[in-house]
């Protein structure tokens, strides 16, 4: 056990300047998605935006103050692995709410949906809201 | 980038990338040259992981297969400020809180490991206060939606399933909040007493950090595809 209370100690110290830098970025890109919405962006270009302002705030939470960027490898890829399996569940999921909305649009919404075959929901008209 | 160090001193420095995982694994010894408390913590965080995907991934099956119009988040969430309904304000002032819970978090770790006790417990009891403000606000909130008749059946803006995803997304991050809250608290009350001075092990920090900082990762999703989406 010697070698690990030696590791330990000198193990996740570093300088506190890269705290407060991530610490402000984060700030910034918080303000920047928020700015999506406030200036009402829409369509590719704000799913763009909101998924990038996204994995770049969870990149760094993650690496910076969860120390993953200075972890051994053996850690990092068993943690940071095993989650890309739930980008399986989510295209299944995509494709099993693709087809309910079709099946729905077919059978018992037909006064809000024009009569169409089973189209991807993006391209058919949606009623507007309320 | 600094190289990270070696768990055993007999493995050459130049073994990196995946041969490192090759050395760390093949040998009849300890693969994770971390504390225990913390492999542990990172393996409840990975399972955590896969049950809020499964929440926002039913929430995307609801919402792709709805025939109503869902309700636009910006509006429904909008405050009216002196006399102008400012988009999504409160989700916004929500999250800058805490994202500033996670900063001092990450400098309650640093001071944890150079053994300043006092400044880490007070940045930890920092870190709890602004996670109590954060649930307060939510609770705010949720008190604003169902006094306007949002149900987890129904609501009067829109797709019935609005109210249902959300109360059960931001329900159950907002009891891991609390926890946190709770955990947190504790861990400071251990620090400030000086449990941690004789053995100068102040891991215990960093592993209620790695909790804290992923209860903060999930609400950055839940922000992007609840919220913004």
């Amino acid at each position: 056990m010697q070698h690990l209370d030696e590791s330990q100690e000198h193990g996740q110290q570093h300088p506190i300047g890269i705290y407060l830098k991530i610490w402000a970025l984060l700030f910034v890109l918080s303000t920047c998605s928020y700015l999506v919405d406030y200036f009402h962006l829409q369509g590719y270009l704000r799913w763009f935006l909101v998924v990038v302002f996204m994995l770049l705030k969870a990149g760094l939470i993650v690496a910076i103050f969860m120390h993953m960027r200075w972890e051994r490898l053996a850690l990092a890829y068993t943690i940071l692995i095993p989650p890309l399996c739930l980008l399986v569940l989510m295209s299944i999921l995509a494709s099993e709410g693709d087809y309910t909305f079709s099946a729905r649009g077919k059978f018992f919404d037909h006064q809000a949906l024009p009569a169409t075959k089973s189209l991807p929901h993006n391209t058919i008209e949606r009623p507007a809201a309320q | 980038m600094s190289q990270p160090t070696p768990i055993d001193k007999n493995l050459p420095a130049s073994v990196a990338g995946w041969q490192s995982i090759a050395s760390d694994w093949s040998a009849d010894k300890q693969a994770f040259a971390v504390p225990w408390g913390k492999a542990m913590m990172w393996i409840f965080l990975l399972s955590d992981t896969f049950i809020f995907t499964c929440f926002l991934s039913s929430y995307m099956t609801v919402r792709i297969s709805t025939t109503t119009a869902w309700p636009n988040p910006s509006e429904v969430f909008a405050l009216i400020i002196g006399g102008h309904s400012i988009p999504l304000i409160l989700i916004a002032i929500m999250t800058f809180v805490l994202i500033s819970s996670s900063g001092t978090m990450a400098l309650a770790v640093n001071f944890a490991y150079r053994r300043e006790r006092a400044k880490t417990a007070v940045l930890m009891l920092m870190t709890a206060l602004l996670g109590a403000c954060f649930v307060g606000m939510q609770a705010f909130e949720w008190s604003k939606l169902i006094a306007e008749g949002v149900r987890p059946w129904s609501n009067p803006f829109g797709a019935e399933q609005f109210g249902s995803a959300f109360f059960m997304i931001t329900g159950f991050h907002g009891m891991h909040v609390s926890v946190g809250v709770i955990y947190l608290g504790a861990v400071a009350t251990r620090v400030w007493r000086g449990r941690y001075v004789h053995s100068g092990d102040y891991s215990i920090v960093e592993i209620a950090g790695l909790y804290w900082h992923f209860v903060d990762l999930v609400w950055v999703f839940i922000f992007a595809f609840f919220y913004l989406w």
